[in-house]
């Protein structure tokens, strides 16, 4: 498919390994930040064609992974009441809560359903008035603004049997997190390209003047990934930390207007709990009072019990980039993708699940 | 999850009941309804990049080509053995 296969060319792809070669001087430590980008990286087996004095870790860029144990049994509650049909992109529903899956309330009979959009929820809404369908909105800023348009179009419509739990987090405040902890092994980013697609990259910036960090705006294909290292890794060759963009085909500076006037008008941020890594402030999306009524924590009768994670798992070390994934004893032992202690090893773009697939670990 | 795939838009609708335009996307073969109102300067024949069925961006011809211009750039510096700086 067209700007697809020529991203994956193998001549391109070694003509900018070589060039990462040939400019490289001394060892340096760069983060891809979203998750897609970690599983084309792994599946590909890119780290195999960097020179060893390049180290990636692998960024917390999982909406899936940082979602915390609270909120999916939230979501289980939700799924197992009488007359609830609760809809989920597909890759929540393995997720490991205190106590089993959405994916195991499903076989024990509740109504979970995937979807595609979050439009389709509101469809099913619309179809079945004498249910209640919460659709479960998840996601960094590249998939608020469409779930923000399924509770915008609930709204304009007045379809009162649709309502959102809401899990939503936003990146750049898990940059300076991860920039600001004490340590903190990161030189450089390759920041996430659809996130920027709806918001635009100056905030990026203001993050690498601030800090004197390097972030280059990075694409997900093999020949994005590597030109975006390429980048990154001559910026910090040349002593330069700028905000640079290797994705422009699709990122514009100012994003998506369009995209981000609605999430904003629907959403607010609020602080928010990362599974693994603890409270960030300001680091997650609320629904604004205007659109309150369509919050299903408030239109549902919720008692959660508090939960700790399993005591070993280190996912908040891998997501941070301390640890890789196969450096924890439970790797591939006690925690795989059909039995997984943590979220890390359940979506394909977990490090834990990349690693656990396409079998590297060198 | 941010998984956004560029299909080619082939065609669009104003739909009466809603204030959305919708299009035809074509991803190799494979057509879907996705909504477009988020980008509602698309027009037939572009390809935008599509995430949870709706269209972020209007993917830019010219600078999707210049990234292998400056591959070549690459190349030919590789091989006349210029460091690169």
């Amino acid at each position: 498919m067209k700007y697809l296969e020529e991203y994956r060319d193998p001549k391109a792809v070694e003509k900018i390994a070589a060039a990462i070669r040939r400019t490289v001087t001394r060892p340096w430590t760069l983060m891809e930040v979203c998750g897609g980008q970690t599983h084309t990286i792994v599946k590909t087996g890119l780290e195999a064609l960097l020179p060893s004095e390049i180290t990636l870790i692998h960024g917390p860029g999982c909406p899936v992974c940082v979602t915390p144990l609270e909120l999916i049994d939230k979501a289980i509650a939700l799924a197992t009441k009488p007359g609830v049909t609760f809809c989920s992109f597909g890759d929540m529903l393995r997720v490991p809560g205190s106590r089993g899956s959405l994916f195991a309330a499903k076989a024990e009979g509740a109504d979970v359903r995937i979807v595609y959009s979050p439009l389709d929820a509101v469809k099913l809404a619309q179809a079945n008035p004498k249910r209640q369908v919460v659709f479960f909105s998840v996601g960094f800023e590249t998939t608020a603004p469409a779930n923000a348009m399924a509770v915008w179009e609930a709204a304009r419509l007045g379809i009162a049997n649709f309502s959102v739990l809401v899990a939503h987090v936003l990146v750049p405040p898990a940059l300076r997190a991860i920039l600001e902890s004490p340590g903190c092994q990161v030189k450089a980013f390759l920041a996430p390209g659809h996130v920027c697609t709806v918001t635009g990259v100056e905030e990026y910036r203001e993050i690498s003047l601030t800090y004197g960090v390097p972030i280059v705006v990075t694409g997900f294909e093999p020949v994005d990934l590597l030109e975006g290292i390429r980048m990154a890794v001559s910026q910090l060759e040349s002593g330069r930390a700028e905000l640079e963009s290797q994705y422009s085909r699709v990122v514009r500076r100012e994003g998506n207007q369009h995209a981000l006037r609605l999430m904003k008008e629907v959403f607010e941020t609020s602080p928010r709990v990362w599974r693994g890594i603890g409270m960030i402030p300001a680091s997650g999306l609320c629904l604004r009072p205007a659109f309150a009524s369509f919050d299903a924590e408030t239109r549902f009768a919720l008692d959660i019990a508090p939960v700790s994670e399993s005591k070993e798992c280190i996912a908040g070390l891998v997501l941070q980039g301390l640890r890789k994934p196969y450096e924890c004893p439970a790797f591939a032992v006690r925690c795989t993708p059909e039995n997984p202690l943590g979220a890390p090893m359940v979506s394909s773009e977990g490090a834990c699940a990349a690693y656990y697939l396409y079998g590297r670990r060198e | 999850m941010c998984l956004a795939i560029p299909g080619k838009l082939i065609s669009v609708e104003e739909r009466l009941d809603s204030d959305m335009r919708v299009g035809k996307v074509d991803f190799g073969g494979v057509n879907k309804e996705i909504n477009l109102a988020f980008t509602p300067e698309a027009k037939p024949g572009d390809y935008v990049l599509v995430h949870v069925g709706f269209a972020l961006s209007v993917v830019d011809e010219a600078e999707a080509q210049r990234i292998f211009d400056d591959l070549e750039l690459l190349g030919a510096l590789g091989e006349s053995e210029e460091p690169l700086a």
